[in-house]
């Protein structure tokens, strides 16, 4: 159960290797948090992140599960549930594409737009059942502020958060009054190891909606050749001023807002806060113009 | 029986979770709802005075038992009422007083059902003379997980589990309590302030005996020298004959008029620290540095807040956190470090209450403890605060003190073996008349009790 604070005590993460999450994981564990399950595909980078949580005292154990494989949802997702409550749901699973590539390779950007919404829409609602009849938890969504607007830069990974975004804010709204949270997080761009590798070639970096945000487990999800070429494509953006915005974040600042957003039972989170105002100024700005803008 | 969803909070309103909420009339619908609750269980609900969790049950039934409020009988001779246990506080000082009895024991509101002061053991400003609730209890009827009736006496394991057993061991379906004879519904109060916390604890120490009630509220806004000061109300009930002419007209009348409710949303500027500072000052400062015999009515005296309906609202749209913690006699230093480190935080709390507990009671998970009690209420938005009330329950658990589990909604459940030596039989028991988990709540999922 939740406490007063929202610290919930058992914690399902689909998308187990994602920074952002297991940044998430720890703070909880350092609260309530004593059961964690790790949901994702099998790979040596889960298990390593398992490990590292176990250490901390928490009851880890990880999960096969596959995004793109919706038919599968129902079972291994059920298994969990049928064990203990959940108290915590945390989506963080998707994956940032290439968007050249994907441009040329209509099969690659559905990869995307199925892992990141599809998938999401089906283990989404999976749990969101599972919540509503135990009467209890949270489900939280990680979503990016690429999907508040659509730009060139980066626009099929951005239409695939922005359905995420819509699904989880409908989502919520039929779940109130059930005793379930629905809260959607809307990091901007997340500097880490990670997300410097998996960065799409498409930041700028001068402006908050820049490249996709977190790798949300995006390691377990790639193919290797898929990192390979994202890791050249940062290599090639290396020089980009990522961290001269103050709009920029951490998978820490990330979880703290997590953390801090349960206990205030918040609906939408941005991270950082002012992006919120960054992005609703930029909602406004007319396509003409939205078009000309470096970001 | 009326059947409804609803998303039920505690008085705090912290963590809402939604059950299914049976309204029994009747026991036989009591127990038909017990015996088809499900896998989640059911838990029983009075007037949801508790703070915390301990009477919801996210995703089972909550069996809302205020449609049980008959008063069945009463004995104006001996002061022995037997009644449902959805019957209120209220309602009992309703009828009892003028037939002369009053409630045994009272609690900060009335508006709590006898079913719940059973469960919670609630405790009043006379714990240090008469314990708690279920002292006056001479008998209950006990609803238990195979849908049977019990009848359950004092003395019994089963009794003492269920005398502040959170309603885990079963639904108390009605109970016989021995009342206190009183001559009229009037108080004498003695008011003396306290300059500090040891001044404090020296005057309850040497004049409580004296008195039927007696509790001290605390400014714990105050600092350096002025920690802890306070203000120490005292009383007796005033017999018949010491009334005023025009109060022993009608000596017994008891019509206390409740105000319009609290307004829904309340300015979050009214809840900082700035404002309870002043509320403080005001307070402490308007308390009379030493007065005798000053006449209250019952209702001012024991439940001022009871004017002031769904007065929680007060604490904000996030909810209130009430921390009761009692240490024994002999761990003063813990108490005076645990006030220290409150009002060093600066919390802003202006409704804190201290209370030297006499004997303890034998109910298994019953709080009270012979020593000293503070209870205070805290805006759960407070950054921090889960951490800071997890510090202060190590140094309670270190100084072999408890946290009372009716007002909890955030203790980590590693601690409360320590707390309560009792828990393991207390557990056992349940695994043993409960097998299949009937009766959980909440409470008992984050506690695993």
């Amino acid at each position: 159960m939740k406490d007063a604070f929202g610290a919930p005590q058992s914690l399902l993460v689909l998308g187990g290797t994602s920074e952002i999450a297991l940044a998430t994981a720890r703070r909880l564990i350092a609260l309530r948090t004593r059961t964690v399950r790790l949901a994702g595909r099998p790979s040596p980078a889960l298990d390593a992140a398992a490990a590292d949580l176990r250490a901390r005292g928490a009851d880890v154990r990880t999960v096969g599960f596959d995004a793109l494989d919706a038919a599968s949802h129902e079972a291994v997702l059920g298994a969990v549930f049928a064990e203990d409550d959940i108290d915590m749901v945390l989506l963080a699973f998707g994956i940032a594409g290439d968007q050249g590539r994907d441009e040329e390779e209509p099969l690659a950007a559905v990869r995307v737009a199925q892992t990141n919404y599809t998938g999401a829409v089906s283990a989404g609602l999976v749990c969101a059942g599972a919540l509503q009849a135990q009467g209890h938890g949270s489900l939280v969504v990680l979503s990016s502020v690429a999907g508040e607007r659509a730009r060139r830069a980066d626009f099929i990974y951005g239409s695939s958060k922005a359905g995420l975004d819509a699904f989880t804010q409908g989502l919520g709204d039929a779940l109130h009054g059930t005793g379930v949270h629905v809260m959607v997080v809307r990091p901007g761009v997340v500097r880490s190891a990670t997300a410097q590798a998996t960065a799409t070639g498409t930041a700028s970096g001068t402006v908050p909606a820049a490249p996709p945000t977190a790798p949300r487990g995006g390691a377990a999800l790639l193919a290797p050749e898929r990192i390979v070429a994202a890791r050249s494509a940062s290599a090639r953006f290396a020089s980009a001023p990522l961290e001269a915005s103050p709009l920029t974040t951490t998978p820490e600042a990330v979880a703290e807002a997590i953390v801090t957003g349960l206990r205030r039972r918040s609906e939408t989170v941005w991270v950082p806060g002012s992006l919120r105002a960054v992005m609703s100024a930029l909602r406004h700005v007319p396509r003409p113009l939205f078009r000309r803008l470096p970001i | 029986m009326s059947v409804d969803t609803v998303s039920l909070t505690g008085w705090g309103r912290t963590a809402p979770t939604t059950a299914l909420r049976f309204r029994p009339r009747t026991y036989e619908e009591a127990a038909a709802t017990v015996r088809g609750c499900g896998p989640r269980g059911s838990i029983a609900r009075g007037l949801g005075r508790a703070h915390g969790d301990a009477a919801q049950n996210a995703g089972g039934s909550v069996l809302d038992m205020t449609a049980l409020n008959r008063i069945r009988t009463i004995d104006a001779g001996s002061g022995r009422v037997v009644c449902d246990a959805g019957v209120s506080l209220h309602r009992l000082m309703e009828v009892l007083l003028p037939l002369g009895w009053f409630v045994p024991v009272t609690p900060t509101t009335r508006y709590v059902t006898v079913g719940g002061a059973i469960g919670a053991d609630i405790h009043g400003r006379n714990q240090h003379l008469a314990g708690s609730f279920s002292r006056h209890v001479q008998e209950l009827e006990l609803l238990t997980a195979g849908g049977e009736i019990r009848t359950v006496r004092p003395g019994t394991a089963l009794f003492d589990a269920t005398a502040g057993g959170l309603g885990l061991t079963g639904v108390i379906l009605s109970a016989t309590l021995r009342c206190h004879r009183v001559t009229s519904a009037w108080m004498s109060v003695d008011t003396e302030r306290a300059v500090d916390l040891d001044d404090l604890l020296d005057r309850l120490t040497a004049g409580d005996h004296r008195y039927r009630y007696s509790s001290a509220w605390i400014d714990l806004r105050a600092r350096g020298r002025a920690t802890g000061r306070s203000v120490l109300t005292r009383a007796e009930h005033v017999p018949r004959y010491a009334l005023p002419a025009r109060a022993r007209r009608t000596p017994l009348s008891f019509r206390p008029g409740p105000l319009p409710s609290a307004p829904a949303l309340v300015p979050e500027a009214l809840l900082g620290g700035a404002p309870a500072t002043l509320f403080n000052e005001l307070r402490y400062r308007g308390a009379p540095t030493y007065r005798i015999g000053e006449l209250q009515r019952l209702a001012a005296f024991f439940h001022p807040r009871d004017g002031l309906p769904q007065w929680h609202r007060a604490a904000g749209r996030a909810g209130s956190v009430r921390y009761q913690f009692a240490v024994g006699h002999g761990q003063e230093e813990a108490l005076r470090r645990i006030v220290h480190r409150i009002s060093r935080r600066r919390c802003p709390t202006s409704d804190a209450v201290l209370k030297r507990f006499g004997a303890g009671d034998p109910g298994w998970l019953s709080f009270p403890v012979p020593g000293w009690a503070l209870a205070l209420d805290l805006p759960a938005a407070l950054p921090g605060l889960a951490r800071f009330l997890d510090s202060l329950d190590e140094e309670v658990a270190g100084a072999g003190g408890r946290v009372c589990l009716a007002k909890d909604s955030r203790l980590r459940p590693e601690l409360l073996a320590a707390m309560y030596p009792r828990l393991s039989d207390f557990r056992s028991l349940r695994a043993e008349l409960d097998p299949g988990g009937a009766f959980r709540s909440d409470l008992s999922r984050r506690l695993s009790l």
